[in-house]
């Protein structure tokens, strides 16, 4: 057991640091006063870009990938400190379809040519991916999906509707989950596909406005949509497998707990530079018991994510270990954003385009936008199955 | 970072593991609880045999070499069930105060005593006022001709029946600070020990000493550096409590997720219906939690590293989510758990008493509060 970091581990974070220090505009406040750069301005878009260009020429984009792909196989805890760090800075440019879930997915199930043609524009940055994986009628129960892909010739030709898909509007390419047999038990008939452009005809992508008033999610359909065959990664009617493929990258979910940190070190910042009816907010008992809370389980979170690069670094596959950890890290934003409104009190409700604002109206922004921290990506209900009854063995409901 | 226990560290918790499961059944717990001494002389003696209270001390003295965060691993299998012996005691409220403050002399003519089983020993710090400050000690120590002559009255001290020395806080001088650390044995003149009647059916006592005189050679450390060396007992008593609340969450979860795998009700085991779901799933969500944090802190403690956040991060999460798992667990059981016949209403009865022991949740936020300036 050792609850520190190794030199080098932190001779690695102090190089990230002072890279971000250099690479970001000065006061740099993240991307839209918030941390979801995928809800970005056209303006802040070709920001993130830019600055993954940049990370990827660091090679960081893909260390965790193996050496014969390009990467560098670093370690578990040098992934996790990466991740701390760029989310500490509220830094833009990560690639989480591309990156983490696309290639790694093609280096296990793509054909030779596959992994030459797409392999490296996404280790260089070059290329946004999205995920066409959720339908208006399957939410939870993905394997649902109705979304249909019919052999004609040498393509397929899809039709159907996909939902919550994030940046699809800034996207070049997707990796969709279709169905190719609609007779066979629902796992069984779904293939994995890749979408080589967005702008095919018949793909039609509609903006979804979320709630904090910010274009993330998207509505794509697909009408008579035609795409190679050889685009097909894995076996026919393999594909919910294909999706399922993980290797060994970081995924703690360490983000929740330093993203989470870098807002409250604002609010107490805040809390003690501002005085309400004469006296500093930090001195307020209950503000004051809320921040020692939420900085508690903050560390929480964080350990949670530890243990699970440490699982992995051990070669475990973490399993109920995911899912409490994004069951704790999601609420977790939640109750960072709802003490923000507390510290803020009235001016809590004022969004980044009131002149009166305090903290850039980023509060409002983060309380509106972390509604659906516990909802995308597998709710809470849905991590609490999973840890009842793949972790806890208690019987399906 | 590295969270996974190396091997000493696997070998001495797969050990304390399989002995105390054997040794401490919930039997032995209950007797326990109505035995006069509130122990059992023939499981210490075991105990004792296991080198065990030796671990955290230098090898000088007998002991194992090992650190602090090994002792932990002890206590956490320990807590997991209930261990009614005074392990925790002996160790951090007795044996430490003499392994960080005592002199050579005293370390090596108490330490071997302690090691070895043929000293008891425990700490008398909280008074009439049991608020954890140099303010709310009053007992006092006056010196005259190389002799201390203490006066006072010290509350909830555990074990102090079976104990044969007492380390004392008491006040010896003006400010507020002026405090030192004797060693007192149990049976000298003037010490008398009342026991209380406790939630948790341990053993702790008030203390009265009235004209108890002792050689100056008995002070731990320096004159009136009494309230420093308190200080680190406590973190680690803090630490050790914590440890021990882990071990038996971790055994209210084992066991009451296998009561919702077995009990049936409309047909079905109640762990298939969503409402059990979400209550086992939010239990092991907080033990996963504690393990972290709780380890943390003994590491630090154990590397002399700074740790005063940790440890206050520590005992206010886990004393809090321990109580929690073992509400969830009584939901879950419904009404057989709240009967004296069932193993639930054991644990969260010192789930009680282990959460305000050593500082509650609130002492603890607030020490954080200080330490991040708030």
């Amino acid at each position: 057991m050792r609850f520190a970091f190794t030199k080098e581990e932190e001779s690695f974070r102090k190089e990230v640091r002072e890279f971000l220090q250099n690479a970001l505009p000065n006061n740099w406040d993240g991307v839209a006063g918030n941390n979801l750069e995928e809800g970005a301005s056209d303006k802040e878009w070709e920001f993130t870009l830019e600055m993954r260009k940049k990370l990827a020429d660091k090679g960081w984009l893909t260390m965790a990938w193996p050496k014969e792909y390009g990467g560098q196989n670093a370690s578990m805890m040098q992934q996790v400190i990466f991740a701390e760090e760029m989310t500490l800075a509220r830094a833009p440019g990560r690639d989480g379809f591309g990156i983490r879930m696309l290639a790694p997915t093609l280096m296990i199930h793509g054909t030779e040519e596959q992994k030459t043609q797409y392999l490296p524009d996404i280790a260089k940055g070059y290329v946004q991916w999205c995920q066409g994986y959720s339908e208006p009628e399957s939410g939870s129960d993905l394997a649902s999906l109705q979304t249909r892909a019919i052999e004609d010739g040498d393509d397929f030709v899809i039709n159907g509707t996909k939902v919550w898909t994030s940046s699809a509007h800034r996207a070049d390419k997707m990796f969709i989950l279709v169905r190719t047999n609609p007779e066979a038990p629902k796992h069984r008939g779904i293939s994995f596909l890749l979408i080589d452009d967005m702008k095919s005809e018949g793909i039609k992508v509609n903006p979804i406005i979320d709630m904090a008033g910010r274009h993330n999610f998207n509505m794509v359909t697909f009408d008579n949509v035609r795409i190679p065959k050889k685009n097909l990664v894995g076996e026919l009617n393999r594909g919910w497998y294909v999706g399922a493929t993980l290797l060994d990258f970081e995924r703690s979910g360490v983000e929740y707990s330093s993203r989470c940190m870098a807002l409250l070190t604002e609010l107490v910042e805040f809390a003690k530079n501002n005085k309400r009816g004469g006296v500093p907010i930090s001195e307020d008992p209950n503000i004051k018991k809320e921040i020692t809370e939420i900085y508690t389980e903050i560390n929480v979170s964080r350990g949670m994510s530890y243990k699970i690069a440490d699982m992995q670094s051990n070669g475990e596959v973490p399993n109920k270990e995911s899912s409490m950890s994004k069951l704790f890290g999601t609420v977790l934003e939640q109750k960072v954003a709802d003490l923000g409104m507390k510290i803020l009190g009235l001016y809590g409700q004022l969004g980044p385009n009131s002149k009166h604002n305090k903290l850039k109206g980023k509060i409002e922004q983060e309380f509106l936008s972390t509604v659906s921290a516990t909802i995308a990506a597998g709710t809470s209900e849905i991590q609490r199955g999973i840890i009842a009854t793949r972790g806890l063995g208690l019987p399906k409901p | 970072m590295d969270l996974t226990l190396d091997e000493t560290q696997q070998m001495l918790k797969n050990t304390a593991k399989d002995f105390f499961a054997t040794e401490c059944t919930e039997t032995h717990v209950r007797e326990m609880e109505n035995d006069s001494n509130g122990y059992s002389k023939q499981l210490w003696e075991k105990i004792v045999n296991q080198g065990w209270l030796g671990v955290p001390f230098s090898e000088k003295y007998g002991g194992f070499g090992l650190s602090f965060l090994e002792f932990c691993i002890l206590l956490e299998e320990a807590g997991r069930v209930l261990l009614p012996e005074p392990l925790f005691h002996t160790v951090i409220l007795g044996g430490m105060p003499i392994n960080i403050a005592g002199n050579d002399k005293q370390k090596e003519e108490l330490l071997p005593k302690i090691i070895s089983g043929e000293s008891i020993a425990t700490l008398a710090f909280h008074e009439e006022d049991d608020s954890i400050i140099p303010s709310a000690i009053n007992c006092s120590a006056t010196l005259s001709n190389n002799v201390y002559t203490i006066n006072g009255t010290k509350m909830f001290v555990p074990f102090a029946n079976i104990s044969d020395l007492i380390t004392v806080i008491a006040r010896t001088g003006k400010k507020e600070t002026d405090l030192s650390v004797f060693i007192i044995p149990s049976n000298a003149n003037g010490v008398t020990i009342s026991s209380l009647d406790t939630i948790s059916s341990d053993k702790q006592s008030a203390i009265s000493f009235e004209n108890v005189q002792i050689p100056s050679s008995n002070l731990l450390g320096k004159e009136n550096s009494g309230w420093e060396i308190l200080e680190k007992i406590y973190s680690m008593a803090a630490i050790g409590k914590s440890c021990e609340m882990l071990g038996a969450s971790e055994q209210v979860l084992e066991g009451t997720v296998e009561y919702a795998k077995t009990r049936t009700q409309f047909g079905r085991p109640i762990g298939s219906f969503g409402e059990i779901q979400r209550h086992c799933s939010e239990m092991a969500t907080l033990v996963e939690g504690t393990r972290f944090v709780v380890y943390e802190a003994a590491w630090k403690l154990a590397e002399n590293e700074d740790s005063k956040k940790e440890v206050a991060m520590a005992k206010s999460w886990t004393s809090d989510s321990h109580k929690k798992v073992c509400a969830i667990s009584h939901q879950v059981h419904g009404g057989i758990g709240f009967t004296k016949e069932h193993w639930v209403q054991l644990y969260s009865r010192r789930a009680k008493a282990a959460e305000i022991a050593f500082g509650d949740g609130n002492y603890h936020r607030e020490n954080l509060a200080k330490l991040l300036s708030l």
